[in-house]
């Protein structure tokens, strides 16, 4: 499955049995050079739009939310360590956690990558 | 060559500007500064204190045996460094300080005089009431002016800053709560995205959770969005007003009356009071606590210019928690109540929070205050937020023709706009400010607030001229045009006259170099 984005610039892409939660490409280019991330341990568990991580660039901190409701089964502990990475490659190794999803449909109010597109251009 | 009666040339150009290197890296008055510790050796002292005579160490081996590490500096090497410092500074006093949401305003030299009579300045903070009657009526008249400008019952006095009046007008809230039993309950507070981050920070920081009221088109809070908000578990709303955007919430009064239906109190964030200051009660708007900055409305030194104060009303709700000490009048002299109980004794319904601050408040901001008001009367306050949005709503008509502002119509004491009119030059919102850097001035405020793309705030105050803020207008649009007109690289390089070029603020947030190491040969030693 490909990727589902949030209006609030989130992705959830499913990944065997899990999703991969991240900020989307467009996100990443409008914080500009992100200095600093702070991800939720794993085992915790989010309702979806919840505040769930901090990332934080040289414009502006902002809060992710949780696109989807689940426990957090893994955080990547490499994009804490380098925030640059989210500049880098945020919809590939740059994601933030990946999540044990409680109700799956849950994605299907999200957007399409199209749809999203069209979102991103026109906001 | 022009040249005037003196044979002096006259032509700034006729001197060509050069990059050529000195000697030293000085550029005439534009001294390079190194660090305290680069300067001098650690063995040399400013004062030369004799030996003791006798000395018997009682530390054992406990005594230091290497170097303190304190800089060497004689006393006038030691002046140079801080005044050369302060020079590199841009302040108030030096040109317009155009930041927005920060009201950085002239501050009258009265306001300086006054502070510095020896009978206010050198005050200890312990001197007995009967020897300090004079002082004690400063704050009761400072009071007293807070609550008629206001309209509000009760002040307290004690906040040092605005995030600490923040503080002050929650913790009463939150005791108010207590006070109904229902703390427990009550534990959402909702605020505004274009709010200033102090107040989801203090809302937490007193135990509550924050949830984001939206905006509507025009900026303002979204009355019918915050009405689906409101319920048994809200214990109050922040709101500044005007907003952070620059706009009055128009519907302020609705807002106050649902968030109290809803058995919520309301806190507005005063930090923009200059704007209506004289003109609108906070009191009739429904508000339950609000902090005034001392150092953004009434004119008190702001920044690295003075500690702040911030003084916070309360409503006839919260008056009872409010924070102890305050000034009393009885039988023609003035007293404090300092304690919880002497507070109780005074009303039975006290119920004081206790105390925030070791002592009174911020004395010093008290006098330029209260100088700032008498010296005002009520009129010239009104006048001053009067020229305030005039200034303002000036900047934005001049600079409309080549800047996008961020919402239509008229705004209050600043100016916002957003980033539009910088699509596809390829310059952003931080190069158009380094570029103003170039051209003299400081920065007005950016990206913020959040809800607008690229945001650029412009708070003139009403403190600038026409004069000078013709000039300043006139520098932004010939940077506007510039920039329109393919000039990208010309911003991308900026500022290329300050002692500094382009500071790296990725490197420097990400890793930060906090405090001054000894070079590896010493630090071995």
């Amino acid at each position: 499955m490909t990727a589902r984005y949030t209006k609030d610039h989130e992705y959830a892409r499913a990944d065997g049995d899990v999703y991969v939660i991240g900020i989307s490409k467009h996100a990443a280019e409008q914080l500009g050079d992100v200095v600093f991330v702070e991800l939720p341990e794993t085992g915790k568990t989010f309702k979806k739009g919840d505040d769930m991580a901090v990332v934080e660039s040289v414009k502006a901190a902002s809060d992710v939310y949780a696109p989807i409701s689940g426990e957090i089964v893994e955080a990547n502990a490499a994009i804490v360590d380098e925030p640059a990475k989210v500049n880098e490659d945020p919809e590939g190794a740059a994601w933030f956690v990946k999540i044990k999803a409680a109700d799956a449909s849950e994605l299907d109010g999200l957007m399409d990558e199209a749809a999203y597109a069209a979102y991103a251009a026109e906001s | 060559m022009a040249m005037n009666a003196q044979g002096r040339q006259t032509r700034a150009d006729a001197f060509a500007a050069t990059d050529a290197p000195t000697f030293t890296g000085n550029k005439a008055l534009q001294i390079e500064e190194d660090l305290i510790f680069e300067i001098g050796d650690f063995a040399g002292t400013g004062v030369d204190l004799p030996e003791p005579a006798a000395k018997e160490s009682r530390l054992g081996d406990m005594e230091r045996t290497s170097a303190i590490g304190l800089p060497g500096l004689s006393e006038p090497e030691t002046m140079r460094h801080y005044v050369r410092l302060s020079q590199k500074n841009y302040a108030i006093d030096m040109g317009p300080f155009p930041l927005g949401s920060c009201t950085m305003k002239h501050n009258p030299r009265l306001n300086e005089k006054i502070a510095r009579l020896p009978g206010f300045a050198d005050l200890h903070p312990l001197t007995p009431e009967a020897q300090c009657q004079g002082a004690l009526e400063v704050i009761y008249a400072l009071e007293t002016w807070l609550k008629e400008l206001t309209g509000m019952p009760a002040v307290a006095m004690s906040p040092k800053a605005g995030a600490h009046g923040e503080l002050c007008g929650m913790m009463s809230i939150r005791a108010a709560l207590e006070a109904r039993g229902e703390a427990a309950t009550r534990t959402r507070v909702l605020a505004p995205e274009s709010a200033h981050g102090t107040n989801p920070a203090t809302a937490v920081q007193c135990g509550f959770t924050v949830d984001e009221i939206p905006a509507d088109k025009t900026g303002r809070v979204d009355l019918a969005a915050l009405k689906d908000m409101l319920g048994p578990d809200v214990a109050g709303i922040m709101v500044t007003n005007p907003n952070t955007c620059g706009l009055f919430e128009r519907d302020i009064r609705a807002i106050a009356d649902a968030v109290h239906e809803a058995g919520g109190y309301f806190y507005c964030d005063g930090a923009n009071f200059n704007a209506i200051a004289g003109k609108v009660k906070p009191g009739d708007l429904g508000v339950d606590a609000m902090h005034i900055n001392l150092h953004k409305t009434f004119s008190t030194p702001h920044g690295g210019g003075g500690p702040g104060s911030g003084p916070t009303v309360l409503s006839e709700a919260l008056a009872p928690f409010a924070p102890v000490p305050y000034v009393v009048l009885e039988d023609g002299a003035y007293a404090l109540v300092e304690t919880r109980r002497a507070a109780k004794e005074e009303g039975e319904s006290a119920k004081s929070l206790g105390r925030l601050t070791a002592f009174h408040g911020q004395m010093g901001m008290f006098t330029r205050a209260l100088a700032y008001m008498m010296s005002h009367g009520l009129d010239g306050i009104a006048q001053a937020a009067e020229d305030a949005v005039l200034n303002a709503n000036y900047v934005l008509a001049r600079l409309k023709s080549e800047m996008t502002p961020a919402f239509d119509g008229y705004c209050m004491h600043e100016a916002l706009f957003n980033d539009r009119f910088l699509k596809d030059t390829g310059v952003e919102t931080i190069d158009f400010a380094k570029a103003m850097i170039d051209e003299g001035y400081h920065p007005m405020t950016m990206y913020f607030p959040l809800v607008v793309h690229g945001a650029m705030l412009i708070e003139p105050t009403e403190s600038e001229s026409k004069r000078e803020l013709d000039q300043f207008c006139d520098a932004l649009l010939s940077l506007a045009r510039r920039a329109k007109a393919g000039e990208a690289d010309v911003f991308k390089a900026a500022p290329v006259h300050a002692p500094r070029r382009r500071l790296d603020e990725t490197a420097a947030a990400r890793k930060p170099v906090l405090r001054w190491t000894p070079p590896v040969a010493e630090a071995a030693e």
